[in-house]
């Protein structure tokens, strides 16, 4: 590690001062906060934990080589400002962005009974689950929620990818159910983004049964006249694919995801030729009949608000910046205060960052 | 004969048995039937304890034996009346999946299933059992078909995996298998599915997604193949043995997991050994399995369907 300077010690310093003060700042507000506390110190936890190594501050652009300030990116919904390449984004960022205020409340997943198969390959996958549990700071590769977009209720599924590749287990399976088991009991819409390298193979067989399982589930909503939205995004391959996340009544994508059942490399392995421009990319398959739309990330909200709401019979989205909900107010100030800490002393970083990249 | 890796020494007792039959034919002075029959003994002994043990890798070697009884065989076996339907109506007929009406013990069926093909000729005009989305789509067809004229389906299933090709992915492989799986799970007649061979992941889901589902005893169910498993997890595709036993793709397990209803039973050295006997186990297990859901209408086909899969899995190994 021959960029590790002391300037980096300092930048690991700055960024744990900006994760000590506002926790300080919470605790002054004394007991009446100890709650909000309890409930908001992960989140701040998490936005500050992601800012602590230098390398985090800024990310380049795997598309364009672009340095990317973190926060601008973030801002952004991981979609770079220069080029537009969408870069991943984990459930909980993309919820924290789709929800209005923010605001959503996770719907209980039954958790399975853990390592099926007791499969063993150069690890055991006990110990591979508590490698991705920790690396994530989630407990699966899926999370679950209710809350409104654009005030319109939903239900929404997100695969996360950076847990195991997204892929898809008991677990998964025993989430989609749960989602559409949710949307059926309260009369909501499920939307659900898919990403996944395919299926859980320590899982064996088991992990091959969430494609009826979760068909299982896509036919359940459509028992209940509700609407399955699916938002593919990069990459959605294997048996992901050939079950969920083609199912839905109406199928959008991000730009640019990796959209197949078997993957390029096995297919270029199979036929021996080269493989066109943008093979299985979600453009491709849009021109191929595959897909309603490409959309991109920056504008899916809007777009997922205007189709749910016609196909709820429900009157037509309010434009502009709609009042946050009630309840948001109790907790927004103090995570936003906590944020604008933290970015204060981001600006005098900057050049010293930029010098480390050097 | 075709002798997989691990019959190499029974391929040698037999082929001296033989040898030495025919030195009795071409001199009738020769008296060596006594000797060949000790061979005949050694080489029965060997089957018994090759094919009492048999690891799941090895099990994966006997479910893709090229002799091994194909979809083609049963339906000229133990069906009547076999009315191949061709097609997807949008794209093509896909060789790789056989289908139609049929009738099973005189009661009109549709039977579904995938074929690897006999011979070169046959398993290029097959591709190998690796279907299509067409092959899905036609599936899906007879599905329908099925449900609305209330005959009962009956799927045989025997493919490495759907076909990974450029023309497939961009025909929407994925949505083909998708829906035949839907489908599968939303027809209001019974669907009785029987793994003859080699359930390779998707592709086989497609098709297999039953009230009721039985294998062979040395056939195999998986998300991936040994092979393909091993280069993944191991780095190394030439360990696909642990792969294989890792993974618990064996009827055995599957049946232990509660993914699979019924085993049926393979003769001494597999099916192919002999093939009128694997026959008869299936068609009387396919009768079976057709006689559990007896008197169940639409409703209670398809709610039990929904059920058992939403169950499956609950319990891991301890099921
Ligand atoms: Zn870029």
């Amino acid at each position: 590690m021959a960029c590790c300077t002391p300037r980096i010690a300092a930048l690991i310093a700055i960024g744990a001062k900006g994760l000590y003060l506002p926790l300080k700042e919470l605790r002054r507000k004394g007991t009446a906060m100890n709650w909000i506390s309890n409930y908001v110190r992960p989140r701040i936890n998490s936005i500050f934990s992601r800012r602590e190594t230098p390398e985090n501050l800024w990310s380049k652009c795997d598309e364009c080589g672009t340095m990317l300030f973190h926060r601008e990116l973030s801002g952004n919904l991981n979609v770079c400002t220069s080029c537009g390449h969408h870069m991943a984004i984990t459930a909980r960022d993309r919820f924290e962005a789709l929800f209005d205020g923010g605001i959503f409340t996770e719907v209980d997943v039954p958790q399975p009974v853990a390592d099926p198969l007791q499969f063993k390959d150069q690890k055991k996958y006990p110990d591979r689950m508590k490698a991705a549990q920790k690396d994530t700071g989630e407990k699966e590769a899926m999370l679950v929620a209710e809350g409104e977009i654009g005030r319109t209720p939903i239900i929404a599924a997100c695969q996360d990818f950076s847990f195991m590749a997204g892929s898809m287990g008991m677990y998964v399976g025993n989430a989609i159910i749960a989602a559409a088991q949710r949307a059926v009991d309260t009369g909501k819409p499920l939307v659900l983004f898919s990403a996944a390298g395919g299926a859980r193979m320590q899982e064996g067989i088991l992990s091959l049964m969430q494609m009826p399982r979760t068909t299982v589930a896509v036919q359940m909503l459509k028992e209940a006249g509700l609407p399955y939205i699916v938002v593919l995004t990069h990459p959605t391959t294997g048996g992901v694919t050939a079950s969920y996340a083609m199912l839905g009544d109406v199928q959008i994508a991000e730009p640019n995801a990796l959209i197949c059942f078997a993957g390029p490399r096995v297919i270029a392995q199979t036929i021996g030729e080269k493989l066109p421009e943008g093979f299985q990319r979600a453009e491709y398959l849009l021109e191929h009949g595959m897909l309603d739309r490409v959309t991109k990330r920056t504008e899916m909200k809007a777009e997922l608000v205007q189709i749910i709401r016609m196909l709820m019979h429900m009157p037509p989205p309010v434009m502009g910046d709609l009042p946050k909900p009630d309840s948001a107010e109790l907790i927004e100030p103090d995570v936003e205060a906590a944020d604008t800490d933290a970015s204060d002393g981001e600006p005098a970083d900057t050049s010293k960052a930029e010098d480390v990249k050097e | 004969m075709n002798y997989l890796d691990f019959e190499k020494p029974l391929a040698e007792l037999e082929g001296k048995a033989e040898e030495l039959r025919a030195i009795a034919r071409a001199n009738e002075e020769a008296h060596v039937e006594d000797e060949a029959a000790a061979l005949d003994q050694k080489a029965a002994d060997l089957l018994v304890e090759l094919y009492g043990s048999l690891t799941p890798w090895r099990k994966c070697q006997v479910a893709r034996h090229p002799e091994r009884p194909h979809c083609s065989d049963y339906l000229s076996n133990i069906f009547t009346d076999y009315t191949p339907l061709a097609g997807d109506r949008g794209f093509a007929d896909d060789h790789a999946v056989m289908g139609g009406l049929a009738r099973f013990k005189d009661r009109p069926v549709v039977v579904i299933g995938q074929d690897k093909g006999n011979d070169t000729a046959t398993r290029i005009e097959r591709n190998f059992g690796m279907a299509r989305p067409e092959g899905y789509r036609k599936a899906i067809r007879l599905m329908e078909m099925a449900s609305k004229f209330n005959l009962p389906v009956v799927t045989l299933v025997d493919t490495p995996g759907a076909y990974p090709g450029k023309g497939a992915e961009e025909r929407g492989q994925s949505e083909a298998i998708a829906r035949s799986t839907e489908m599968c799970l939303q027809i209001g007649v019974p669907l009785v599915s029987v793994i003859i061979g080699e359930g390779g992941s998707g592709g086989a889901v497609a098709f297999a997604t039953g009230n009721k589902l039985a294998m062979l005893e040395h056939s195999v169910y998986s998300v991936i193949s040994p092979e393909g498993c091993a280069s993944i997890l191991w780095k190394d595709s030439d360990k696909m043995r642990e792969a294989a036993e890792a993974l618990r793709l064996t009827a055995q397990d599957l049946q232990k997991l509660g993914v699979v209803d019924r085993i049926v039973d393979e003769p001494l050295g597999g099916a192919h050994r002999d093939r009128a006997a694997t026959m008869d186990s299936v068609s009387n297990t396919i009768a079976a399995m057709l006689d559990d859901l007896q008197g169940m209408d639409a409703a209670a086909l398809i709610k039990a369907r929904r059920e058992k899969f939403l169950a499956m899995g609950s319990k891991g190994l301890a099921a």
